[in-house]
């Protein structure tokens, strides 16, 4: 099977105040394609920045990220932005619906900006999926926390994304919705065919994914295959 | 599965931006009308002042001939030649004939007597427009009867009515009636010299018509037939212009009257522009802040695969659209204010002023607010090119703006281009329009400066010990987000107007009550004749009056300069004198010493011509420094029929704004006491009735002596200077307001950054009588430090005003400029309370609720 994502000698580096910061330390790995993954770490291990690196929200100081074949050190922000547009989908901890949108024109902003037809239909199917064709003209504020990280997955695979990167997707909700969203987000996966990119502290969530890797100071210290799935 | 290969040249999609600025803004249309608000008085008062100019200019063109009243005026200050006679003659098919002169009149009711300005008519002048008077039948009986017309001011000030008696000179006259308005005259130069008219075959009876008198020659001539007037004019002007003659058409009444005016509306124009840049600053400083709100929003979209160039143009297409609607909004207010620019103006005008729509000034009105505050948002805006996706993981807006982005540059320089390119369409004068430019740059920058210094001493000696109530208030002014300079550049800009123009009434009242007061010369006595001399001083002393002496006047004319006549230096332009040096006619006096106004400059004063010798004058050193004259010059003049060669010898500096009789001229002793003369006498009365009683006494017994009483002098003074403060508070008003505005819409602004910090304090037990304390010392310190900076910044360009152009010291009015002071903090407080009263009065949850 293909390799979706491939990391060669990454490294990021900050400079602050004169000194040198090594937020990643030459991290190297690759990730099949329809496979599901975690990144795990304790605050401040580098694991959302090895995310934001992987899913091309920041160039690396050196090394290589490959997503799909293409290398994205390489292409500008704005050719990034290409790239999230066509093959990446996200998920945050805290949501990140846009406020002034209602939850179905949240889910048709990817669609919309791909130029797509039937975006109102295709984005309904996915409310529906994850069972809020009722709620689809309410503004994220006046829906619940989970109801709002339901609206995020819906647009998460709304473009049909090749990979899904999820920053601590439970992170913000309680134990009995966190379940239900799981349950839902790998459900979602399956049926796509998606591979999914999950960064969390949480081993119980990450021991659903069929791959964990741990960073710890920045450097990745262990790389485990799962028995769960 | 989305297998495509990716398609890096994805084409803009305008109609998806559309539809998502129109989204995100759902939330947020109240707030962004809110900055844009800032721009609509100053697009408002540059419609009005556009459309104001617009309809002058047709007013003007549609009315030039009855400013004139017939097809061409000739006229000039001496009796015309019997050639030129002949010329007049044979000109036009219609002709009046006046004649004009101040004079005393005196109402035989009551004795009252007041200076005017004496008309005398024959014909039926004017052909064009009419002279309005109650009853309207009096503007014809008059010129057929021995009756008069008088000015309506006049006749309210005497209470006389149509019937009484008027005597002009020797001759009583009946008042055929009330003068409302004469061809081209305005209310304001009414006010200021009163006009009767009278037939001109009394005026040899009046006895007025003495040696040395002012008297203007008009002939006005209409053509019943078609006749090519500029033709004509350039056939005879050269004629005219060899006798000093004045020649005026249509066409020369227009541009003259379109020239004054536009200098007027271009004048008024920049000061609505200085209130829409003061506006624009608001936006800029608005959009900032909204920028930093949406940076989240920003971040999203990056992240869902937005381009920098499609998130920069999603708000960019809201600031178009709210800059688009709030400058329709100023467009249509500045229609409304239009209609009151012609009461505040009419006083000015000659002319009566329509009000028709005009859809040129509401279209550049409209283009120019929507540039303008898109130019001004742009600063902001180009920084969400700079905004990461990474946002949406970690939060730093420092770090998504913070970086040097020469685009900016590019914007900052953009916008100077724009006020500079502004400027120079209203004044036409590079010149002045860099300087403009740079003055208001430098307005802006002391004002910022001064703001940034309140702040940093705020900070660095705010004292600890003070309650912390008060610390709070205080150090709202440089917390993070605060808008503290926005608002001391606004509302200082505002009050530096208004103190400025206190200041300067203040200085110029100071500087006539100064002249007129104590024992200073307060009534004038002119056209004296030589044997009346003595029986005016004996009058005066049997009123108890001082004598301040009697100053000859002989009026005389230039023949020659170094040898050239005025038609010789006409020719020859490479000479540089103007025309006027030979045209005009001197009034001179002769003494030997200098008074106190003035002190020689250059060359050395004679006080004694000795006989046959060149006589020696001395000239003002202005004029002389205007006219090309250097010492040792000779000037032939022409005293009364007689030649008389002088040399220049000495330049004095005159000191004009004492009230007492001035010279550009001035004779030794010796050459010009057998010439032809008059004389001015000064005195001082004490009250108006002693002035009234005086005047009287002198009218009777001389009529042909003219009195100004300078108490009324400064009574005019007082009605112009607040005739032209009226209008420049008008304008300033607009600055004022925007200021107001940029108020209101950034404590609303700041009432978003600052609700979570209310609520925590409250959340900590603060009760609502201490916010309300904290918040309402925060706008007053605001307030106050504004209005303070405002007024500290008039004080400096009152003072250089008043010792350099005035020549009197600057003190203050302490009053007005308190009660300014007082006025802006408070409404500065109310404004701030008021807005902020959401917050002060719910609960601390339903805030959060409902506002975050």
């Amino acid at each position: 099977m293909n390799n979706i994502l491939k990391i060669e000698n990454l490294t990021k580096t900050y400079k602050s105040a004169g000194n040198t910061l090594t937020v990643l330390n030459n991290i190297n790995f690759s990730v099949e394609e329809g496979s599901t993954f975690s990144i795990v770490g304790p605050s401040g291990s580098g694991k959302t920045t090895l995310l934001g690196l992987c899913a091309g929200l920041d160039r690396s100081t050196s090394g290589l990220v490959e997503l799909n074949q293409i290398r994205l050190d390489n292409l500008s922000e704005d050719e990034r932005a290409q790239i999230r547009n066509q093959y990446v989908g996200f998920i945050f901890q805290n949501f990140q619906l846009l406020p002034t949108l209602t939850a179905l024109e949240n889910v048709m902003v990817p669609l919309e900006l791909r130029g797509e037809k039937n975006t109102r239909t295709r984005s309904m199917d996915l409310l529906d999926k994850v069972g809020l064709a009722n709620r689809s003209h309410h503004y994220p504020a006046q829906l619940s926390g989970g109801e709002q990280q339901r609206v995020s997955l819906a647009r998460a695979f709304s473009n049909d994304p090749k990979i899904l990167f999820a920053d601590e997707p439970t992170g913000n909700l309680d134990a009995e919705t966190s379940e239900k969203m799981v349950k839902l987000l790998f459900d979602l996966n399956r049926e796509n065919g998606t591979t999914l990119i999950l960064v969390t502290h949480d081993m119980e969530l990450a021991s659903k994914t069929q791959r964990i890797i741990r960073i710890k100071g920045g450097n990745l210290i262990s790389d485990e295959r799962t028995v769960a799935i | 599965m989305n297998n495509e290969p990716v398609n890096y040249k994805r084409p803009i999609n305008f109609g998806w931006l559309f539809q998502m600025a129109w989204r995100d803004s759902r939330k947020n249309r109240s707030r962004l009308f809110l900055f844009i608000s800032s721009i609509v008085l100053g697009i408002a008062s540059l419609v009005a002042i556009y459309s104001f100019g617009f309809n002058l200019r047709q007013d003007i063109d549609q009315q030039a001939a009855e400013l004139v009243g017939a097809d061409m005026v000739i006229s000039g200050n001496k009796p015309v030649s019997p050639q030129i006679q002949t010329l007049i003659d044979s000109l036009g098919d219609r002709k009046s004939t006046q004649r004009s002169f101040v004079s005393m009149v005196q109402f035989t009711k009551n004795q009252g007597t007041r200076l005017v300005e004496v008309r005398a008519l024959e014909g039926a002048f004017p052909y064009y427009g009419s002279i309005e008077t109650t009853p309207v039948s009096a503007a014809a009986t008059f010129r057929k009867n021995k009756q008069v017309l008088a000015d309506r001011n006049l006749m309210l000030q005497f209470n006389a009515h149509p019937g009484d008696s008027l005597k002009i000179g020797n001759v009583t006259f009946a008042i055929a009636g009330i003068l409302d308005k004469a061809p081209g005259q305005t209310s304001l130069s009414a006010s200021v010299a009163p006009v009767v008219y009278m037939p001109l075959v009394y005026l040899q009876q009046t006895g007025l018509m003495q040696r040395g008198s002012r008297i203007s020659y008009s002939y006005y001539i209409k053509y019943d037939r078609q006749e090519n007037i500029e033709k004509l004019t350039n056939k005879i002007e050269p004629r005219l212009d060899k006798e000093d003659l004045n020649l005026q058409t249509v066409a020369s009444q227009k541009e003259q009257t379109s020239r004054s005016f536009e200098d007027l509306t271009r004048f008024l124009a920049l000061v609505g522009f200085v209130a829409l840049l003061l506006g624009c600053i608001g936006v800029a400083s608005s959009i900032h802040i909204y920028v930093r709100e949406k940076l989240q929003a920003i971040a999203i979209m990056r992240c869902l695969g937005v381009k920098s160039s499609e998130a920069f143009l999603i708000y960019l297409i809201q600031i178009v659209v709210i800059g688009f609607i709030g400058s329709v909004i100023g467009a249509a207010l500045g229609t409304i204010v239009q209609q009151l620019l012609p009461v505040a103006f009419k006083d000015f005008l000659p002319i009566a002023i329509t009000v028709d729509i005009s859809w040129a000034s509401i279209g550049t009105g409209i283009l120019l607010g929507v540039v303008i505050s898109l130019l001004f948002a742009l600063l902001p805006l180009v920084s969400i090119r700079n905004i990461s996706p990474l946002n949406t993981l970690r939060l730093s807006f420092e770090e998504a703006t913070a970086k040097r982005d020469p685009l900016k540059w590019l914007v900052y320089l953009l916008i100077l281009a724009f006020i500079l390119a502004f400027t120079y369409l209203q004044l036409n004068n590079i010149k002045q329009a860099v300087a403009f430019t740079g003055f208001v740059l430098l307005a802006f920058f002391v004002l910022t400066g001064v703001a940034t210094l309140i702040m940093w001493l705020i900070k660095k000696f705010l004292p600890f010990s003070w309650s912390y109530l008060f610390r709070q208030g205080f150090a709202n002014l440089y917390r993070p987000n605060n808008q503290t300079i926005i608002l001391l550049v606004s509302i200082g800009l505002g009050t530096a107007f208004i103190s400025t123009l206190f200041f300067i009434q203040s200085i110029l009242l100071s500087r006539i009550n100064l002249s007129s007061g104590g024992n200073q010369p307060n009534l004038i006595l002119f056209d004296i004749q030589t044997n009346q001399q003595q029986q005016v001083v004996n009058l005066t002393k049997s009123q108890h009056l001082p004598v301040f002496g009697m100053v000859p006047i002989v009026t005389i004319r230039l023949e020659e300069l170094n040898g050239k006549t005025g038609a010789v230096y006409k020719k020859d332009t490479s000479l540089h004198i103007p025309r006027q040096v030979f045209s005009r006619e001197y009034r001179v006096t002769y003494r030997d010493t200098l008074v106190s106004s003035e002190k020689i400059t250059a060359g050395n004063w004679i006080g004694k011509a000795g006989a046959n010798e060149v006589v020696p004058i001395s000239v003002e050193e202005k004029f002389a420094d205007h006219n090309h004259l250097k010492i040792g010059d000779k000037m032939l003049f022409n005293v009364q029929g007689v030649n008389m060669e002088t040399k220049i010898t000495s330049f004095r500096k005159v000191n004009w704004n004492r009230i007492q009789t001035n010279f550009l001229v001035l004779f030794p002793k010796g050459v010009l006491e057998q010439a032809p003369q008059y004389f001015v006498f000064t005195t001082h009365v004490p009250s108006a009735s002693a002035s009234a009683k005086y005047q009287q006494a002198i009218v009777r017994q001389f009529p042909n002596i003219s009195v100004i009483d300078l108490a009324l002098v400064l009574k005019l003074l007082d009605d112009i200077l607040g005739k032209i403060s009226f209008v420049i508070r008008f304008m300033a008003g607009f600055s004022i307001v925007t200021g107001l505005i940029v108020l209101v819409a950034s404590v609303l602004i700041s009432k978003y950054q600052r609700i979570q910090e209310s609520v925590l304090l409250r959340t900590l037990g603060a009760s609502k009588r201490q916010i309300l304390i904290i918040t309402g010392l925060e706008y007053f310190f605001l307030g106050a430090i504004a209005a303070l900076t405002g007024i500290l910044i008039s004080v400096p360009g009152s003072w250089a005003l008043a010792k350099y152009s005035f020549d009197t010291p600057f003190s203050p009015p302490l009053l007005p400029v308190l009660i300014l002071f007082f006025v802006v903090a408070l409404i500065t407080v109310f404004i701030g309370l008021f807005n902020s009263r959401g917050i002060l009065n719910k609960p601390p949850l339903e805030v959060l609720r409902s506002e975050v």
